[in-house]
């Protein structure tokens, strides 16, 4: 692994970034839009009741889904730059590693969504009094699991565009939508019917969102189910990474780098 | 073979079909240090299919392709930081600046000294003023000038030039074969050329390889070859092989 091919990837994507209000804005606009909206309705939702804090329990969880989403789409996003600029033969055609390509949108991913993060807490706890302090040390292994989430979904979806040609970015943007209600964001895994249940078991985010509900009804953590969520969700990153390689040979087997815009390979 | 150095590229016998349509058929060559060599044919004879399974970016069904002698499939990142490229259809990305580019292609080809390389590149390609251009912005003949620019470098010994002054103006093109051909002369550097104007190849390559149906037809020297096989010129000799290639003996 050379650090500079994995620094070039990144930097690229700095550049764009940096000279671009249209790239820099969505960082953080749609976030914000998310948390202004669900701290209104949990304020709302309290007036109804003194005995439950839905600040932390809905706004919480809106906060660490979106860091997810945010994760997942700095991955995309740093790939969808190389599908739009047309600039698969010319990346491909250096002596850039599969592992550094990933490992360079990864890294950027990390700077992208730490913006959306700090901008969302910033204005969670500012404006509707969200607090990180009940959830203490255990906030750490809630995030590192969902970026590792996040980082897999990204790379999946990476590899579904590169598979399926430049249109295929539409199936990529539902992705946490879809997921989301399987995770358990909004209310207990237990709720689920039973396939639902047994889906939610194999997405390390509901074991995240679980544990932080439990967290804030005063119950146990159920601390043991996070070391089985986070090899979970290693089990996800390596899954994605052998599936985006598992495409990337099919597209150097049938030619499709060197003609991608042409979506002739179905 | 050029002294005790390897040939800079080395193909075998290599082939690739796509379905039932062969592209490229049993093709071997090899291009010396220092060396220009032309790679023709007409449309679809397998010329960029072969460049692309030289580039890395297509797996061969068979055969090797050795660069420095490094096989490209069991030493592709070794082999690839060796060569580099600039084609008519691969444009530097247009929303970074010519400065940018460069950079970050420089990285990723590991580039040592790399400011002090840009600047070099920026000064020998005439692109100065333009280094905090967008891409995007520069006529053909400058973008072509960027991609020159970025195909330079690494100081690559293997340089595949894929119709590198395709829709440049004459007094362009003229410019950019000189640079080539200047730095090509007398280094490490071999070059494989794709063009389809006869007149550029006959000035620029020392040697040239007729691609047909995917297989090499013929090879030599281009002030040679044509009154080899009685033709008038290498322009006359390229019709043939488009429209007659069984009147011409195999290479």
């Amino acid at each position: 692994m050379r650090a500079g091919r994995v620094a070039a990837v990144a930097l690229r994507q700095s550049y764009l970034i940096r000279g671009s209000a249209s790239r820099i804005v969505p960082l953080f606009a749609w976030v914000v839009v998310d948390i202004v909206l669900w701290g209104f309705i949990t304020r709302y939702l309290n007036t109804f009741t003194a005995s439950y804090n839905f600040v932390p329990a809905l706004l919480g969880a809106v906060l660490f889904w979106d860091f997810q989403s945010r994760v997942m789409q700095g991955v995309t996003m740093a790939f969808f730059e190389d599908v739009w600029a047309r600039n698969f033969l010319n990346i491909f055609a250096t002596p850039i590693r599969l592992a550094e390509y990933l490992s360079g949108l990864v890294v950027s991913s990390i700077a992208t969504s730490a913006v959306g993060l700090v901008v969302m807490a910033v204005v969670a706890t500012a404006a509707f009094g969200l607090s990180f302090a009940p959830y203490g040390l255990l906030l750490a292994p809630f995030l590192g699991i969902l970026f590792l989430f996040g980082i897999a979904l990204g790379i999946a979806g990476a590899a579904l565009v590169l598979r399926l040609g430049p249109a295929a970015e539409w199936f990529i943007w539902p992705i946490p939508a879809i997921i989301s209600p399987f995770a358990g964001v909004f209310y207990p895994v237990a709720v689920l019917p039973g396939w639902m249940r047994l889906v939610a078991r194999a997405l390390p985010p509901s074991y995240v969102f679980e544990g932080m509900r439990a967290i804030i009804l005063g119950r146990p953590v159920p601390v043991g189910a996070l070391a089985p969520a986070a090899l979970l969700a290693v089990l996800w990153l390596l899954l994605a990474c052998a599936f985006f390689r598992r495409v990337h040979r099919y597209a150097v087997r049938t030619g499709l780098i060197g003609r991608y815009s042409a979506e002739s390979v179905t | 073979m050029s002294g005790a150095r390897p040939d800079v590229l080395e193909v075998r016998e290599l082939r690739k079909a796509y379905g039932g349509l062969v592209a490229v058929d049993g093709v071997s060559f090899a291009v010396r240090p220092g060396e220009i060599v032309g790679l023709l044919g007409p449309n679809g004879a397998g010329k960029t299919t072969t460049i692309n399974m030289v580039l890395g970016v297509l797996a061969p069904d068979a055969g090797t392709i050795r660069i420095e002698g490094l096989d490209l499939r069991t030493h592709r990142s070794a082999a690839l930081e060796r060569s580099n490229f600039a084609a008519v259809y691969a444009p530097l990305p247009g929303n970074l600046t010519v400065e940018q580019n460069l950079r970050v292609f420089g990285l990723l080809y590991g580039v040592a000294g790399l400011e002090a390389r840009i600047a070099e590149l920026l000064r020998e390609q005439d692109l100065v003023r333009f280094r905090r251009t967008k891409c995007g912005l520069l006529s053909s003949g400058e973008q072509t000038r960027v991609s020159l620019a970025k195909a330079m470098l690494n100081r690559p010994h293997l340089l595949l030039l894929d119709e590198p002054t395709a829709s440049l103006d004459p007094a362009t093109a003229r410019d950019i074969r000189g640079r080539i051909r200047a730095g090509a002369a007398g280094g490490a550097c071999g070059v494989l050329w794709t063009s389809h104007n006869m007149h550029e190849v006959e000035e620029v390559c020392d040697r040239v390889l007729f691609l047909s149906h995917g297989k090499v037809l013929l090879e030599g020297d281009p002030h040679v070859l044509p009154a080899v096989h009685g033709k008038e010129n290498l322009e006359e000799l390229f019709i043939t092989v488009a429209r007659e290639p069984l009147t011409l003996a195999p290479a």
